[in-house]
């Protein structure tokens, strides 16, 4: 692993929300080319609103660096270029009338004719084995399609960095292992936001763990696991605080 | 109660298009100037939460149930200008989608409920700030003059309504407002617990000329329901009298409007020929109000 | 949910499914205005006004049934005013206002049974409609049946847990309402930095349409025969 370059680096990175609650604390990270990295963390540690930090969704104290890019209003096109965030609920990325349209969404943005961006769209649909479904209405897929188009959708701007938002949430175990192999088929560097620590296992090439808006620590999935006994079958806690009404 | 298309005559309806059409480009425009542009799916979001919202019955005793409609919580929650665009959006997809209200008629419901309904629920709350009251009166003018407009246009439009069911459909009507008024109200007292920021400040601005327009709706129809219970049967015999028969027909003034009555006997072609042009009038005076609107409002 | 129907409808393909939304438009609002200005609609041109509707289903291969029992929604309010015309002792308007509103619906069944609301929505753009309410409306429609399915669920808790008095029920159905409110807030927030985060800076080039000649011919065909219609005489 060429492990020169970080494609992603963060440094002292802190973050409040308008009602004064501290998010982030002083993250220190940094992402290489061609590694898997999961970020581990219990619900509300932190994890989104960071994410949310890498492509300048929002915006706080500390540097953040895409590709050599620092991440502030003038460089916000390229930084989005660069890193493809797939949002956990799927419903709210898939917001076009139909999956071929969504899929060209992102090139559209970019500037590419409307036949190039069909033809970019197709392809990324391809990359995801769903070219099939193009002419669909979102609302008619499963969850796991759901979430391959929503990867075609980032994929179709030719990132070099991607970040994924809790993947496996609402997916069935067979759309769980199909969702993995594709992403280990594709080669840019991932960041894996998740709670599941099989899904972490299969792919990850190392593991961070959040806690409290800081990284407490970092290592191999099995040991960072094994540390915060992060054990599916005694602790399968899913977070449904955007689906649950109390 | 939206309106079908066969109900309205056509100064009445195509007057309301030509009137609300162009209005809602106008209204779109502003707000989408005015509002960030987090607006666009916010605003198509919540088109679909008041559709949704209306699955959610309130249970009114004696077994009945009511629902939400809605105006006068977008209009306190968007702002009038946004409340105006979900509901024109909503009313199209109604039209459209569900059959329910017509698409030449879309002008005269667009009126009734996204501009007079939003504006009459929007006043109070403009007036008295966020309290109780102020909920309550807004959800249930809203309601009233939506259904009042309604009921003008269909009378002014000759349909007859004898004046027992238009006794009845007054009292169903001012029972619904009231309960538009009451869930409107506890709806909003909801959303501010659960968070104070989603009820938007009343805007201090231009107050007055949203007032105008505001009161101009309700007072119309107020006094059109007056009127109209009033003169239940000769209503369009009356309104022929007064001149409002003769002055919307001036007003639309085409030589094309009245070809029932000129070229009626006339070549076939020339009657082709006249319906076509029209057709091409209706819309190119819609399209040069909104493109004239526009102009003025990059100027 | 009941518009997924009419969503099937409009994926089909045949003729008139492969026609520019435009020209669909136009033709649909040449026949709407020719009925609605017909004065004194009588059954036989009734008869005629139906022609264009059954070679609509016919050449759109849709649901004849299915269609023509949904277009029945229109039926009770008109047929409440219809009474009333009756009752006035003008029968004719009656007629008048049950046929024509009924056909109307028809009508805009045949128009949205064979074209995608996307493609509508476009086609109304390139007509001039202001591209802010469109999209909204895409939004509304794509959102429908995310934002019912939450409403249907809070629906079925309330039922689970509601045995208290009306009082209490309404207090509950509110604050159900006031949490979808939240609830479709934060999801808007959400799609909105789904979209920023693909590069959206406030306007996304569309797709462009196409109209070509059978296009031209169905839109001259289709506007001659709403005028015949209103002007042949019986």
């Amino acid at each position: 692993m060429s492990e020169r370059k970080p494609v992603i680096e963060v440094r002292g990175l802190r973050f409040r929300y308008a009602d004064g609650t501290m998010a982030l604390d002083g993250v220190d990270f940094r992402l290489y080319a061609g590694e898997t990295v999961a970020l581990f963390g219990r619900n509300g540690s932190g994890k989104t609103t960071f994410v949310h930090h890498l492509n300048g969704l929002l915006r706080g104290e500390g540097e953040v660096t895409v590709c050599g890019l620092p991440v502030k209003k003038e460089n916000l096109p390229t930084v989005r270029r660069k890193i493809g965030l797939v949002f956990q609920d799927s419903d709210e990325q898939l917001f076009m009338p139909t999956v071929l349209e969504d899929v060209a969404f992102g090139p559209l943005n970019l500037g590419f004719g409307a036949a190039e961006a069909i033809e970019v769209a197709r392809a990324a649909l391809r990359e995801v084995g769903l070219e099939s479904l193009a002419n669909k209405a979102p609302y008619h897929l499963s969850a796991g399609e759901k979430k391959r188009v929503a990867l075609a959708g980032i994929l179709a701007m030719q990132p070099e960095i991607l970040v994924l938002d809790e993947p496996t949430t609402f997916l069935d175990p067979p759309s769980q292992s199909q969702l993995a192999s594709l992403l280990r088929s594709l080669p840019q560097a991932k960041l894996i936001v998740t709670h599941d620590a099989n899904f972490a296992l299969a792919l990850a090439t190392r593991a961070v763990f959040f806690e409290k808006g800081k990284i407490v620590a970092e290592g191999s999935v099995e040991e960072i696991v094994e540390r915060f006994q992060w054990i599916p079958r005694t602790l399968r806690e899913r977070e449904f605080t955007t689906h649950q009404a109390e | 109660m939206h309106i079908p298309d066969g109900f309205l005559s056509t100064p009445v309806w195509l007057g309301l298009d030509v009137v609300s059409l162009p209005a809602v480009g106008y209204v779109a425009r502003r707000a989408r100037r005015e509002l960030e542009e987090t607006r666009i799916p916010l605003l198509g979001v919540m088109g679909a939460f008041v559709f949704a919202a209306q699955m959610i019955n309130f249970p009114v005793g004696a077994g009945t149930s009511g629902h939400l409609v809605g105006s006068a919580l977008l209009a306190i929650t968007l702002g009038p200008g946004a409340a105006a665009v979900v509901m024109t959006a909503i009313l199209g997809i109604q039209a459209f989608v569900f059959q329910d209200g017509g698409v030449l008629a879309l002008g005269a419901n667009v009126f009734n409920m996204a501009f007079a309904g939003v504006l009459a629920g929007y006043l109070p709350y403009h007036f008295w700030g966020p309290r109780r009251l102020a909920f309550i009166a807004g959800g249930a003018l809203s309601v009233l003059a939506g259904a009042a407009l309604a009921i003008v246009e269909l009378l002014v439009s000759g349909v007859p309504v004898p004046r027992p069911a238009l006794l009845v459909s007054s009292g169903i009507f001012a029972v619904t407002a009231l309960l538009e008024g009451l869930i409107t109200a506890a709806v909003l007292e909801g959303i501010e617990k659960l968070n104070p920021g989603f009820i938007r400040k009343p805007e201090k601005t231009r107050p007055r000329a949203l007032a105008v327009v505001g009161l101009t709706a309700v007072l119309l129809a107020a006094v059109g329901v007056l009127f109209a219970s009033a003169y239940p049967d000769g209503l369009e015999s009356l309104a022929e009298s007064i001149g409002i028969a003769d002055r919307a027909r001036t007003l639309f003034a085409t030589p094309l409007m009245d070809y029932e009555a000129q070229f009626f006997g006339s070549p076939w072609m020339q009657k082709a020929a006249a319906g076509l042009a029209g057709l091409a009038l209706i819309y190119g005076v819609c399209l040069m109000i909104g493109r004239y609107v526009r102009r003025q409002r990059r100027a | 949910m009941h518009h997924v129907v009419i969503e099937r409808w409009s994926r089909g393909s045949s003729v008139l499914h492969s026609r520019d939304a435009r020209i669909k438009l136009l033709v649909t609002l040449g026949y709407l205005i020719a009925l609605a200005t017909t004065p004194g609609l009588t059954l036989a041109r009734a008869a005629l006004y139906a022609v264009p509707i059954a070679a609509g289903i016919q050449l759109g291969r849709l649901p004849a049934g299915a269609l023509l029992a949904r277009a029945a929604v229109v039926l009770p309010f008109s047929a409440t005013f219809a009474l009333f015309s009756v009752i006035a002792g003008d029968t004719a308007r009656a007629v008048s206002l049950v046929v024509k509103s009924y056909l109307s619906a028809a009508a805009v069944l045949v128009l949205v049974g064979t074209t995608p609301l996307p493609k509508l929505l476009r086609g109304m753009e390139l007509l001039g409609a202001p591209r802010m309410l469109t999209l909204v409306v895409q939004f509304l429609f794509r959102y429908l049946f995310v934002i019912s399915e939450h409403a249907q669920h809070m629906r079925l808790a309330a039922l689970c847990r509601g045995s208290g008095g009306a009082r209490l029920r309404f207090r509950a159905a509110a604050g159900a309402v006031a949490v979808l409110f939240a609830r479709s807030f934060g999801r808007a927030e959400g799609i909105h930095r789904a979209m920023l985060a693909r590069g959206f800076s406030g306007e996304t080039p569309a797709l462009p349409m196409v109209i070509d000649a059978v296009d031209v011919l169905f839109l001259i065909v289709g506007l001659a025969a709403a005028l015949a219609l209103r002007v042949i005489p019986l």
